[in-house]
């Protein structure tokens, strides 16, 4: 830090800026081909990126001290508005995600990805007196909640999101591998009554569909089916831009959302998936040194959380459209059209951002 | 403070967790790597082909229909644009009120309704559905104003075979229907039929179906998920089917139908140096165009119940006792066998065989006196033949007329020909279980008894009389014609086969009494001949349709109508250079003179005077001096 005049961008990280910027272009040209020449969607989607990337300025700005004060009431104003869409909320294509603000349709889940892993740093940094076990407990504590509330809705892919955007907190504050090796044994036998009494038929369709798509090509394996269609007839060089037939013949449901990584696979092949991986892991990795960078706990636990909260949205994503994960609802980053899921990103980065400015110098 | 707290944590086992979160990320995205490389290079052959087949269809293209045209090109049978109603289920929100309303704008019935309900349950919803042919030009408006309100719902535009002559060809060219269960053997062994839905039922139609329909071609299709076509790929264009040129003559056929009028009965008439059928009438009749989309139940059942049979065609179907038409033809046996035309025999009126009481009666009951084989001919003299049939006795007799088409199929190019019956003795016995009688040769010389003939018979046998011996397979296909290069693609060669008598003259002798028949003072035809302006040779034909008893007289007046005589007439003309050959057959019509004549001088005059002119400069000159 000096006393020289910093322009007012230079709390913006330019790796991380020049890396989403990137993925976005690369968004907007799929985008453009899956949405069948859309203009407006596409005029529509840079919009969002536009407000997002406000959004994210604006987080920048903030010093990763005050947000760090801020965690516990964060997290409770998500925790209530996850309560208010369970008893007011909109119901969208069979579940209930979003609350009505009036203005915008919000869906308070998408921030729990945020506000998770924050309180779940500050509960492993902000008590020192406390012994490690209870903050574990609470911490685990924490997480559970709001996925519950998230499953409720049913929203499986969020739930999974924010589970693992709150533990990969607890497993990086360095907590022993004996209780990580407890919490697995606990997840491995808590597995079949979570397939009995938490999931809908629905989810467990989908699951089971996963397993074998082409039992049900028509039915619940269509999505899958399809989509895996589309990446395999791609080939190593694809079709071509706009010369998809699988997307542009409409085979691929939800073409724009979701499955828009088939159309990446079908059109630009294993060189575009090689690309696309490339720049998602400049990011995730751009993540990781910040965290590893700062001296403060809480920032270097919230960084890796984040950058890895990151990586598991592409993970998820490429790996249900590709068939070896159960669909579930997961957007891929920056590229999927619609949802608040473009802003919780980059809300994710502009904390990124802040605590990059506390960087040891290098 | 912070300080404190970050003293808590060991650096190291942080910086440890970090490293070992990073090579978690990079192994979990060699996993994600190794899946896509895995769809898109080890398994991209397998999803390429899926790919494709998802998307890429063949469509048939249908061919149109050939055309059938008379000998003067006339067209019979054509394809007519027609406006269907379709229906695309998938499209439709709510059924019932659709067809309620509908039901208000066009016409639709309550079995129309039903029958579009059950196609609907059976087949996928996605497929079009008829659910109204030939729709009215006013219907057409109607729906096309208020056609926003049915989305799903389409006028298309067909084409749809006609038969601008109606009822005048459908004994001749028949008619299509939609391919029916029946249908799909020849289907399956022939092919070809992708897209088609109208198959040749019957006539003409159906004997040269696999040259009508053409060939269907193909579209490759690119279809989106909705099975919308989005663009063609690839096409081959259908090949139509190709134009028959038949020998036939509708303005004949139309004046034969006239002259059958109030008839049941059958007219056919043939160019005897090409054997070209140039009319086949069969009366009553039916509309063929009732049949194209399915006839309704009362409708068909009216029709097939019917007492006139207009659904049966006489010309080819109808076998009748010859009567006295084929008497030239026996003597034609007779004189090859040695029994001379100039040869005398007594009718007093009647026949007995010797040692048999029971007397075969000529027609006229008073006797002919003394005849030979001409004036038999000229004058129909039954006891003449009686007689001459027993002398040559029926295998030589059988033999004989065999020559000449009796008991064979003529090989008309129409399906399911019927052969007529030549009797002999060996018939009889595997038949009937019984010896042939005498009197059953007796019988035969009249052409009575169990003889059987069809009118195509007839008139067949009649041209090979007018060519002297010269026997051509009667046709109704004179030739085909590719409908793009209007070049003929074939022409029907005509099978000719010499009858060879052991002299020439025999035919001329015969047909010089048939001449008479019709031009001399004594001839039973000779009502006919008035200002007749060609010479005609003919043979008339009373036929018993029942039995008369023993010493009874036949009372046309007393007896019902079908048990009454049918009316028979066979003739050619002109004489030196026949044009036309015919036989008329009237049901129950009484004698051959009265009824059957005067109808083949009508249609002969017609044919010769008005469709080949050939007395034009004649009747010029008599309307000049006349004014």
């Amino acid at each position: 830090m000096n006393t020289e005049q910093k322009s007012i961008f230079s709390t913006l990280d330019y790796p991380l800026l020049t890396g989403i910027l990137l993925v976005c272009s690369l968004g907007l040209i799929t985008l453009y081909s899956a949405s069948g020449e859309d203009v407006d969607l596409l005029i529509n989607h840079s919009g969002r990126i536009v407000i997002a990337m406000i959004a994210m300025y604006i987080v920048s700005l903030i010093p990763i001290s005050t947000l760090s004060t801020m965690s516990l009431h964060l997290y409770l104003v998500g925790i209530v508005f996850l309560i208010l869409v369970l008893v007011f909320g909109i119901v969208g294509k069979g579940a209930q995600r979003w609350v009505d603000l009036g203005v915008i349709n919000f869906q308070p889940s998408e921030i729990m990805k945020i506000t998770v892993p924050m309180m779940a740093a500050w509960i492993m940094t902000h008590n020192p007196m406390m012994p490690s076990v209870m903050k574990i407990f609470l911490a685990v504590l924490s997480i559970v909640i709001p996925c519950v509330l998230v499953i409720l809705q049913p929203d499986l892919g969020t739930a999974l999101l924010i589970a693992a955007s709150g533990s990969i907190v607890i497993f990086l504050a360095g907590i022993s591998w004996k209780i990580i090796l407890v919490f697995g044994v606990v997840g491995a036998v808590s597995a079949p009554l979570v397939w009995t009494m938490v999931l809908y038929d629905y989810q467990k369709e989908r699951i089971l569909t996963m397993l074998d798509p082409w039992s049900d090509p028509l039915g619940a394996g269509y999505h899958a089916v399809q989509s895996m269609i589309a990446i395999g007839s791609g080939g190593v060089i694809g079709k071509g831009w706009l010369a998809g037939t699988q997307s542009r013949l409409e085979f691929i449901p939800e073409r724009s959302t979701d499955f828009i990584f088939s159309v990446m696979g079908e059109e630009f092949g294993l060189g575009g998936f090689i690309l696309l991986m490339l720049i998602y892991l400049m990011l995730v990795f751009r993540g990781f040194w910040i965290g590893f960078c700062v001296e403060d706990t809480y920032a270097k636990l919230l960084a890796g959380g984040l950058s890895f909260t990151f990586f598991a949205y592409v993970f998820v994503n490429i790996g249900m459209v590709s068939g070896i994960l159960p669909v579930v609802g997961v957007p891929l980053p920056f590229i999927s059209y619609g949802g608040t899921s473009i802003v919780t990103l980059m809300i994710g980065f502009g904390i990124l951002m802040s605590i990059s400015q506390k960087m040891k110098t290098n | 403070m912070i300080r404190s707290i970050r003293q808590e944590f060991d650096q190291n086992i942080l910086e440890q967790r970090f490293m070992l979160t990073l090579l978690i990320i990079v192994l979990l995205s060699f996993i994600l790597f190794v899946r896509v490389a895995y769809l898109q290079i080890a398994q991209h052959d397998r999803f390429k082909l899926l790919s494709q087949e998802n998307h890429i269809d063949r469509v048939p293209l249908v061919p149109v229909r050939g055309l059938i045209l008379d000998r003067n090109e006339e067209i019979l049978a054509h394809n007519v644009q027609v406006f269907n109603l379709e229906i695309l289920p998938d499209l439709v929100p709510d059924l019932d009120r659709y067809l309620y309303e509908l039901s208000h704008l066009i016409e639709l019935t309550i079995e129309d309704i039903e029958e579009l309900k059950a196609t609907l349950e059976l087949r996928p919803s996605f497929e079009r559905q008829t659910l109204k042919t030939n729709l009215t030009d006013e219907q057409v408006a109607i729906f096309s104003v208020n056609q926003h309100r049915f989305p799903g719902v389409e006028l298309r535009v067909d084409l749809q075979r006609d038969y601008p002559y109606g009822g005048l060809t459908a004994h001749v060219v028949g008619y299509v229907g939609r391919i029916s269960p029946d249908n799909r053997e020849l289907i399956y062994e022939q092919g070809g039929y992708e897209g088609i839905s109208y198959i040749g039922k019957i006539g003409i139609e159906s004997q040269y179906e696999s040259t009508l329909k053409g060939q269907p071609g193909h579209s490759q299709v690119e279809m989106n998920a909705h099975g919308r076509i989005v663009r063609h790929l690839r096409q081959d264009l259908p090949n139509s089917g190709q134009t028959l040129h038949l020998g036939l003559d509708i303005m004949l056929q139309k004046e034969s139908m006239e002259a059958l009028e109030g008839y049941e009965g059958s007219v056919v008439a043939i160019e005897p140096k090409t054997g070209e059928i140039l009319a086949l009438a069969s009366a009553p009749t039916y509309d063929p165009n009732l049949f194209i989309n399915g006839i309704s139940q009362t409708r068909y059942l009216q029709l097939n119940t019917s007492e006139l049979k207009p659904l049966f065609n006489r010309s080819i179907y109808g076998q009748y006792a010859p009567g006295s038409t084929i008497k030239g033809f026996i003597s034609l046996v007779g004189l090859e066998h040695g029994f001379k035309h100039d040869r005398e025999v007594f009718c007093p009126g009647w026949y007995s065989l010797p040692n048999n009481q029971r007397r075969y009666r000529c027609w006229k009951r008073s006797g002919h006196g003394l005849v030979n084989g001409d004036a038999a001919i000229e004058r129909s003299c039954d006891v003449y033949y009686y007689d001459l049939a027993i002398r040559l006795g029926i295998e030589r007799l059988q033999a004989g007329l065999t020559r000449f088409g009796f008991g064979r199929k003529t090989g008309i190019d129409l399906d399911k020909e019927r052969s007529g019956l030549m009797p002999n003795m060996e018939w009889k016995q595997k038949t009937q279980n019984q010896p042939w009688y005498p009197g059953d040769t007796v019988n035969t010389g009249i052409g009575q008894g169990y003889m059987l003939m069809t009118p195509i018979q007839l008139a067949s046998m009649t041209a090979i009389l007018a060519n002297r011996g010269v026997a051509i397979t009667p046709r109704l296909l004179k030739m085909l014609e590719n409908p793009i290069t209007q070049k003929t693609e074939s022409q029907v060669i005509p099978e000719k086969k010499q009858i060879e008598l052991r002299q020439v003259e025999f035919y001329d002798q015969v047909i010089e009494s048939m001449r008479r028949v019709v031009h001399s003072a004594n001839g039973t035809a000779r009502s006919i001949n008035n200002g007749m302006l060609y010479e005609m040779a003919g043979k008339t034909g009373t036929a018993q349709v029942i039995g008369i008893p023993q010493g009874q007289d036949y009372d046309e007046k007393n007896t019902p109508k079908k048990y009454r005589d049918h009316s028979l007439f066979i003739g050619f003309a002109p004489i030196d250079d026949p044009q036309i050959a015919i036989a008329v057959i009237v049901e129950n019509g009484g004698s051959g003179s009265k009824v059957a004549a005067p109808i083949a001088r009508r249609l002969v005059d017609y044919y010769l005077q008005e469709r080949l002119n050939m007395f034009a400069s004649d009747v010029d000159a008599s309307s000049s001096s006349t004014s």
